[in-house]
């Protein structure tokens, strides 16, 4: 620069006006004037605020504040309602309104007048049951059976698998949102002693395919078929279970209430089923059906079917 | 100390000019005018989306451009694309100066248009000073006309703004119908008061004050940068410069005298649109237009006197050395500008039809089945980014005896530009002493139409 080593309020023709500081002798504050329109600028923020103040909810008064004069309207049980602007209401009016609002419901009822067979054959229907089932699951039904329909080992039953004890196809996992379920299972406290609740053990693992002492199988299945246990009225004398009374199926391994792969051996699962016998099992599952419409209870149970143990 | 805190605009009131630079900027405007204005029009034969050559279909979400097709994927590319914008502009920057500033700035061009029409209306600088001092009815009148026709202008620019957003005839039937969306309304509006205040009122402002482009250019300048320079050694002599009055009418006269070439005919500071004096020397203010250049060129023409008295020189040209063009600098700008534009090519070269990925459900991560076998659940996600309808098969490789369930769906079929979510799930009798975790490949096979590659996306599958 050809300028350089003057100082700016020396410089011809350029007589800019500093305020008088001086840093590190050389080192100057301008004071140039502002321009005009920047203070102009400012007053059009000014201008912003005060509109903004009566429009929407600005000032805290007391115990309350100042809702602005704009509204929302939405409808709450087919009633119109409206209220200051705030961001809660204006979610409830999109949610009712707002065009991807409209599109699922439509969307929705296009689902609700088709059959079983064609949304399960149409992968447009499907990828609409998987993307809202999933927002429903996370709202109904993820905190008892987990993300994804894992379950919990003993208190909520593992929708992901094939293992199903009131049967796993999609009109009667509907009927199961719908109605609700409730398990029960007598206890044997009174009824069968420790020796005989081990025998029935041995036995119920040796119709899951688990090795065991052939008398005390022997034994075991006297008092599961017989009138002392009576297990095969509800789980039937193969152990396959009866759908109709939520009783599970004895001769996979994947039990609801008892973690059979899991145990350390066979005693310890012996241990475990006999402990169940003794206590029984009262499990409920809430009906929804008041909750939520067919259409959605459809979806639902779609969705749920496809975690891969559908029947 | 001024008079008050704050400081009106002071009017500039450039003059016009002809010459070499001034043709160039009618040449680069007329150019962006025409692409600008005329591009919306421009129809481009699609079977399945608008016949419009340049479309940004945001609730489509895609982006037409000519046979290209851009999805919200290929966000990369606008990545790449502004990643070699800003190298770009830096090493132009650095070899030869505020060039974009210059020619290319969008305020630069509309506010070129604008001062046009000024000038059409009220005539050349004197002319409107003249107007501006006296006011009257005449000034008034013509004042009028000159913000009408601004308005105009601007409103045109907003207006052709938002026909890339979507089909421009039926946008513009729709907008002077009052049928047209709010958005296209709002941005018309707000496009139509920005070009007017920016273009219009504020002008030189813009790159003064609010242009934080124009604050960091002096990072990318040194020496060898070309800048609009006044030959100071050349124009002010000894003496300083000199009006050519008697007895310094001739170059021998002055050089006698040790008085300079500069003339002090101000015609540069005149037509100088940020009003500065670029005899000064290199100020944050000069767009580097190069007007004042033609100006003197002008002038030196007139006095038969060699031009280049301002001129696109560097310092170290000024200072009589050789301006270095090939430096580390440059070559560090542009050896990644290259690979960039080398990599954006390729990735636009090598777009797949098919779009495919699959995610593995992780809730749960594998389930026991009743059979002993273990499951996977798969989220395939598919879109047929093609402009015609495929068919689809799902197939299974890399896991031998696994078995895969799509339910009922054995065929995808997606029309063009659609996109679809399918759970799968495979399900696997696991052999004693597997791996805990093993590859698994999914193969999407085009069964209509013919010829189309097989998608292949890579994936696992958990045993335990």
């Amino acid at each position: 620069m050809s300028e350089s080593g003057q100082k700016p309020e020396d410089r011809p023709g350029q007589g800019v006006p500093t305020t008088g500081h001086t840093w590190d002798d050389d080192l100057r504050e301008y004071d140039n004037p502002l321009p005009r329109w920047w203070l102009w600028g400012f007053y059009a923020t000014v201008v912003f605020s005060l509109i903004y103040w009566l429009l929407y909810p600005a000032w805290p008064v007391a115990d309350t504040f100042t809702k602005g004069l704009s509204t929302i309207t939405f409808e709450v049980d087919g009633e119109e309602r409206s209220t200051h602007w705030n961001s809660r209401a204006l979610l409830v009016r999109d949610m009712q309104t707002s065009d991807s609002a409209v599109r699922q419901r439509e969307f929705l009822q296009v689902i609700d007048d088709s059959t079983l067979d064609e949304v399960l054959g149409d992968t447009n229907k499907l990828a609409f049951v998987n993307s809202y089932g999933r927002g429903m699951f996370g709202d109904f039904c993820a905190a008892c059976h987990q993300t994804g329909g894992a379950g919990l080992m003993g208190v909520y039953p593992n929708l992901a698998d094939d293992n199903w004890h009131w049967g796993g196809d999609v009109e009667t996992i509907a009927q199961t949102i719908s109605h609700g379920r409730l398990g029960f299972m007598p206890d044997y406290r009174d009824t069968l002693d420790e020796q005989q609740r081990d025998a029935v053990a041995a036995y119920v693992l040796s119709l899951a395919g688990y090795e065991g002492d052939a008398e005390k199988i022997a034994r075991g299945g006297e008092i599961y078929q017989g009138h002392e246990g009576g297990c095969h009225a509800c789980h039937r004398p193969d152990g396959t279970g009866l759908r109709s009374q939520g009783a599970p199926d004895l001769t996979n391994d994947i039990w609801q209430n008892i973690d059979v792969r899991g145990a350390e051996d066979d005693a310890a699962r012996r241990a475990l089923i006999s402990q169940l016998v003794y206590e029984g099992v009262r499990q409920e599952m809430p009906a929804f059906g008041d909750r939520l419409s067919d259409a959605e209870i459809k979806v639902l149970a779609t969705y749920v079917h496809q975690f891969g143990g559908g029947q | 100390m001024p008079d008050s805190q704050y400081q009106a605009r002071i009017p500039i009131y450039p003059r016009a000019v002809k010459g070499r630079f001034r043709n160039l900027k009618w040449g680069v405007l007329a150019l962006a005018y025409g692409v600008y204005f005329l591009l919306p029009w421009l129809r481009w034969e699609r079977e399945h989306a608008a016949n419009q050559a340049v479309l940004f279909d945001i609730p489509g979400r895609r982006f037409y451009l000519f046979d290209l097709l851009v999805h919200p994927q290929d966000i990369f590319w606008l990545a790449a694309l502004l990643i070699i914008l800003a190298l770009l502009l830096f090493m132009v920057t650095g070899i030869a100066g505020r060039v974009f500033c210059g020619y290319f700035c969008f305020q630069t061009l509309w506010t070129d248009v604008f001062m046009l029409i000024e000038r059409w209306l009220q005539g050349d600088r004197a002319a409107r000073m003249r107007l501006a001092e006296q006011g009257g009815p005449r000034a008034t009148a013509l004042k009028g006309a000159t913000h009408g026709l601004w308005l105009l202008v601007a409103f045109a620019t907003g207006l052709t703004f938002t026909l890339y957003w979507a089909n421009a005839p039926d946008l513009v039937v729709a907008f002077f119908t009052g049928q047209a969306a709010f958005a296209a309304y709002a941005t018309t509006g707000f496009l139509t008061v920005t070009t007017y205040l920016l273009a219009g009122l504020l002008r030189e402002q813009v790159c003064t004050y609010m242009c934080p482009y124009a604050r960091f250019q002096s990072v990318m300048f040194d020496k060898d940068t070309l800048i609009v320079s006044y030959d100071a050694d050349r124009g002010e002599g000894a003496q300083g410069r000199s009006r050519p009055v008697r007895g310094l009418r001739t170059r021998d006269e002055r050089e006698v005298k040790g008085v300079g070439d500069c003339i002090d005919c101000g015609y540069c500071v005149q037509v100088c649109p940020v009003g500065i004096d670029i005899r000064d020397g290199l100020q944050y203010q000069c767009i580097h237009c190069a007007l004042c250049v033609d100006a003197c060129d002008t002038v030196m023409d007139g006095m038969k006197w060699p031009r280049g008295l301002v001129r696109y020189t560097s310092e170290n040209a000024l200072e009589g050395r050789r301006t270095r063009y090939f430096k580390p600098k440059t070559l560090g700008y542009a050896a990644p500008l290259v690979l960039i534009t080398v990599l954006l090519v390729w990735g636009i070269a090598h777009q797949t039809p098919l779009d495919a990925s699959v995610s593995q459900v992780r809730q749960p991560l594998f389930v026991q089945l009743s059979d002993g076998s273990i499951q996977n659940s798969y989220e395939i996600r598919v879109h047929n980014k093609a402009q015609h309808p495929v068919v689809l098969e799902l197939r299974l490789t890399g896991l031998d005896g696994a078995e895969l369930d799509t339910g009922r769906i054995d065929q995808l079929s997606l029309m063009p530009e659609q996109r679809t979510t399918l759970l799968a799930r495979v399900r696997y009798d696991v052999p004693a002493g597997a791996p805990r975790q093993q590859g698994v490949a999914f193969e999407l096979v085009p069964v209509e139409p013919e010829g189309m590659d097989v998608v292949r996306v890579e994936s696992q599958f958990i045993l335990r």
